[in-house]
């Protein structure tokens, strides 16, 4: 009997950040520009989903994909706002993956569509390890959260591109320290985009709609080769 | 929570290398856990005992290197550790800090049996 020690130095992840990359390839193939929202459950992607439909499907053409544990509930107001809706149920697991994503980019003609909006499960651990390989990641907060949060979860505040802070219609109500908040981000992820927004009164969403037109606009230019 | 993928990905990934160095066996794994990853070894653990059951790796140790999450400031230039508080600078304050150390999620080596 032989025993010996092999070095390997590979990340436990290097499978699903494989397939991310395959996901990103047929993205850009397609022309489509895609963000992957996540947040914690309540923080309103649903409604901030809902509303970006609603706001944009006039010019855009919007994909969405929702990843749920088990209902179609997500999907549905996805669908009822008048995007494209297709539903991933995880079958319990707390993230989506590359590979669910995958399976679903594969069966979906990705030429129709303008804008691909990946909806999360939500949790603000898990979905941080599984890259999904979308062009940006983006992160709902919401104020009744706490203004702790980028100090609690800093894998999560420190992989996203673009953070909205959620519900600043309660911030009257609620002992929630903006700065403190913006200053915890600022310290994990410097290059961050930050907005503070309320879906329910609509208060500060056109910059993100702004910012998402400005994006596709890009995306496309940078993909025709 | 999501430790069963984790170590499922571990055990797709050490079966591999232990394929092609021809292994009978599989007697340690050692992994580098950075304490940002939001990783429980335990789980980990858990989960190994069921997924790794006839398997080359079933009766391989589980060898977790833990590395602490080191910051330094950018603008005093102190390096600390997080103390389960706040990310800023605990000497000056400062929210212009650099992470060191932390994010580490990987399989450094395996020890096999031929």
């Amino acid at each position: 009997m032989n025993e010996q020690r092999i070095p390997i130095v590979q990340n436990i992840l290097s499978a699903n950040d494989a397939i991310a990359e395959s996901n990103r390839l047929l993205l850009k193939q397609a022309h489509l520009f895609s963000v992957n929202i996540m947040a914690s459950p309540g923080a309103g992607k649903t409604t901030l989903i809902e509303q970006t439909v609603k706001n944009l499907s006039n010019d855009l053409r919007i994909l969405v994909i929702d990843g749920d544990i088990a209902t179609t509930l997500d999907a549905d107001r996805a669908s009822a706002a008048g995007a494209t809706a297709i539903q991933i149920n995880t079958g319990g697991d707390c993230h989506l993956d590359a590979v669910m994503l995958n399976k679903a980019l594969v069966q979906t003609d990705l030429r129709q569509f303008d804008l691909l909006i990946v909806e999360n499960v939500g949790n603000l651990i898990c979905p941080a390890s599984f890259e999904l390989g979308t062009a940006l990641n983006v992160l709902v907060a919401s104020v009744p959260e706490g203004h702790d949060k980028p100090h609690k979860y800093p894998s999560m505040y420190r992989g996203v591109d673009y953070v909205i802070l959620n519900k600043i219609d309660l911030l009257p109500y609620v002992d929630f320290d903006v700065e403190f908040f913006r200053k915890g981000l600022e310290a994990l992820n410097p290059a961050v985009e930050f907005l503070l927004a309320s879906c329910r009164t609509g208060e500060g969403l056109s910059n993100w709609y702004e910012w998402l037109r400005k994006q596709v606009d890009r995306f496309r230019s940078l993909s025709v080769v | 929570m999501h430790e069963l993928a984790v170590t499922q990905s571990i055990l797709d990934l050490v079966l591999d290398h232990a394929a092609k160095a021809d292994a009978t066996q599989i007697t340690k794994i050692y992994l580098v856990v950075g304490e940002l990853s939001s990783i429980v070894d335990e789980s980990v653990q858990f989960y190994w005992e069921i997924i790794a059951k006839d398997t080359l790796a079933e009766k391989a140790e589980l060898v977790f290197r833990r590395v602490a999450a080191t910051f330094k400031c950018l603008e005093c230039q102190t390096v600390y550790h997080l103390d389960g508080q706040v990310v800023f600078c605990p000497s000056c304050g400062s929210s212009r800090i650099e992470i060191l150390s932390g994010e580490e999620f990987y399989i450094e080596a395996i020890d096999i049996e031929t």
